[in-house]
């Protein structure tokens, strides 16, 4: 059932959300053991949230538009009285005193929170493997990373333990994960879901979004969240179009852009090549006019990226200094006291990055590194504008390849970094992206094989790129894909 | 074309790991420094870049001061706060000495 049919038959009594609800928990307890998608399971406060749902039904109230909707949020996600990790030692058994905007409009649309997802530490990370509690399979998979940051989340849509799960997305976050698992993925444009009470990585690229089944639960799961909010100062004040309202409106007449430099970009496997060729074949089909486009400083994205994120990450995590929340590690005096919990509560990938962007902040390099970066990002903002001056929407691969084997990029940063090559542009630029299944093909090279000795499938998804706040055009692109989808 | 940084030492990671308040191993200085070199390396293609008339980016928004009205509302409750504190003493955040003995 999609989250549409969900609350459609719990707004109208047809179903109650405790039955909902018992159906996704029965997923989690056969496949949850394996996949770990969670770090905590809500059981007990999630029947309690569905029986006050079917209460509220039967005394003739309308709890919401995402009534008895089975939901998961990342664990970066302040939640009131429930374990928030950040898959993070230093943050293990504290539990926030408020939850997060975005927490609070999805009980207030009638939702069902079942649990916090896995990530990989503080959201940094492609594969979900730098969770200080273990890493996230992929249900298509096991032997193979759901991506990441957001891991536990796409897995939780992708294994139907939530109808509906929402991640934070810095550099790729959301997109990445739900392309390896086979969902829908969206990065809203910057500022249009509130951040207040998400745990900070880099404040000038996180956003909150959702994954989904198909197109049409990603732009309600959307809509639920979105929208001015005073508590997060960088909350856009501005009129959302209906996403709902024109999905169907077909893309009859859009001008759709292949971003060259992404589509053949170092180290992109043949198998997403042909699918976003496919896509692109597709939308012209369904009356599109479809041609390739150059966004040449997209090229730097990288490397501006992994200096100004790292940058805004070692000031955010510098308050994990065993005062205020989380853990303490002895030391004589607070500076002592302070590198001992440090040192004890963050793992490598954390603090490989808290130096790196201490060492792009610092005296006699700032200029060449983080100064460079976000003149770097003023070049990638204007060969966008350019762009768009003769494309509606950007069509470009999600990641460069399927689902990778655990442990083949943890030796290697850079490698694992390269997982955000094709996401990375639209964090700079403060747009919206989404990324939509299309398809599955069994990787390159070592293919895992299934029981009868075929190798297995792994999904790809394609990603549609817009400029800001240019949701409802995106998500129609995304509809007609959807609908080609093989 | 502007220069590019010289190459990261181990003497600067141990520099920065004091800065950040990281008080790394001797072990993880020596992978550290190899890793952040990679990295660093990698992002001498925007460091060589010759755009210094370009004007930085810091934010993808033209923010401007976001101010809201200067009125008494709820807060979140001091005691609930202190309790997920690793020390609290007298509603404050107790810590370890600051200053020297002397």
């Amino acid at each position: 059932m999609t989250a549409r049919e969900i609350a459609a038959a719990v707004r109208t009594g047809a179903r109650s959300a405790r039955s909902v609800l018992e159906e996704h928990f029965a997923r989690i307890d056969v496949r949850e053991a394996e996949l770990h998608a969670f770090n905590y399971l809500m059981r007990e406060q999630a029947f309690g949230a569905a029986d006050a749902i079917d209460s509220a039904v039967a005394r003739g109230e309308d709890p919401g538009c995402l009534a008895g909707v089975p939901v998961a949020v990342k664990d970066n996600f302040c939640t009131r009285g429930v374990p928030t990790t950040c898959s993070s030692k230093i943050l293990e058994g504290w539990t926030p005193p408020y939850d997060s905007t975005a927490v609070a409009r999805l009980h207030a649309a009638g939702a069902v929170l079942v649990g916090k997802t896995n990530l990989d530490e503080f959201a940094m990370g492609s594969s979900t493997e730098n969770s200080a509690f273990g890493p996230t399979r992929n249900p298509h998979d096991p032997s193979r990373v759901p991506g990441g940051s957001s891991g536990g989340s796409a897995v939780a849509v992708a294994a139907g333990f939530s109808a509906i799960a929402y991640g934070s997305d810095t550099g790729g976050s959301i997109r990445q994960p739900a392309a390896l698992c086979g969902v829908v993925g969206v990065k809203p444009t910057y500022g249009s879901v509130s951040r207040y009470g998400l745990v900070a990585f880099a404040s000038s690229l996180d956003q909150i979004g959702p994954f989904a089944v198909d197109v049409g639960d990603a732009a309600l799961a959307l809509e639920a969240v979105w929208g001015y909010d005073p508590m997060d100062s960088t909350s856009l004040d501005a009129t959302m179009d209906s996403l709902s309202d024109s999905l169907d409106r077909g893309v009859a007449g859009l001008r759709v852009g292949i971003v060259r430099e992404l589509t053949e970009v170092d180290g992109i496997a043949p198998e997403v090549q042909a699918r976003v060729a496919a896509a692109a074949e597709a939308l012209s089909a369904a009356g599109a006019k479809v041609d390739y486009v150059s966004v040449p400083s997209v090229s730097y994205g990288l490397s501006a990226y992994y200096l100004i994120a790292p940058a805004e990450a070692s000031s955010n995590l510098a308050r994990y200094d065993g005062v205020r929340y989380g853990r303490r590690d002895a030391g004589a005096d607070v500076a002592t006291m302070n590198s001992a919990t440090r040192d004890a509560g963050f793992g490598a990938e954390v603090k490989r990055r808290i130096m790196l962007g201490t060492y792009a902040l610092s005296a006699g390099y700032y200029d060449s590194y983080y100064g460079k970066a976000q003149k770097v990002r003023t070049l990638i903002i204007q060969d966008f504008a350019r762009a768009y001056e003769q494309f509606d929407v950007l069509l470009t691969p999600t990641a460069p390849t399927v689902a990778f084997e655990f442990g083949s990029k943890t030796a290697d940063p850079l490698a694992m970094y390269l997982s955000d090559v094709c996401t990375i542009p639209t964090n700079l630029a403060g747009h919206c992206a989404i990324s939509v299944p299309y398809g599955t093909a069994e990787p390159t090279s070592g293919a895992t094989l299934t029981s009868d000795g075929n190798p297995k499938q792994l999904p790809i998804g394609v990603q549609v790129l817009a400029p800001a706040l240019g949701e409802a055009t995106m998500f129609r692109v995304a509809k007609a894909i959807e609908a080609s989808a093989p | 074309m502007p220069e590019v940084p010289a190459p990261l030492t181990r003497a600067d990671v141990m520099h920065v790991a004091q800065l950040a308040r990281l008080a790394i191993t001797e072990s993880e200085a020596e992978l550290f420094t190899e890793q952040l070199a990679v990295i660093l390396d990698h992002a001498n293609d925007v460091a060589s870049l010759d755009i210094d008339s370009v004007v930085p980016t810091a934010h993808p928004l033209p923010l401007v001061n976001a101010f809201r009205k200067d009125e008494v509302r709820p807060s979140v409750d001091r005691d609930e706060v202190l309790r997920t504190a690793p020390d609290a003493l007298d509603h404050r955040f107790r810590v370890p000495k600051i200053l020297g003995d002397s």
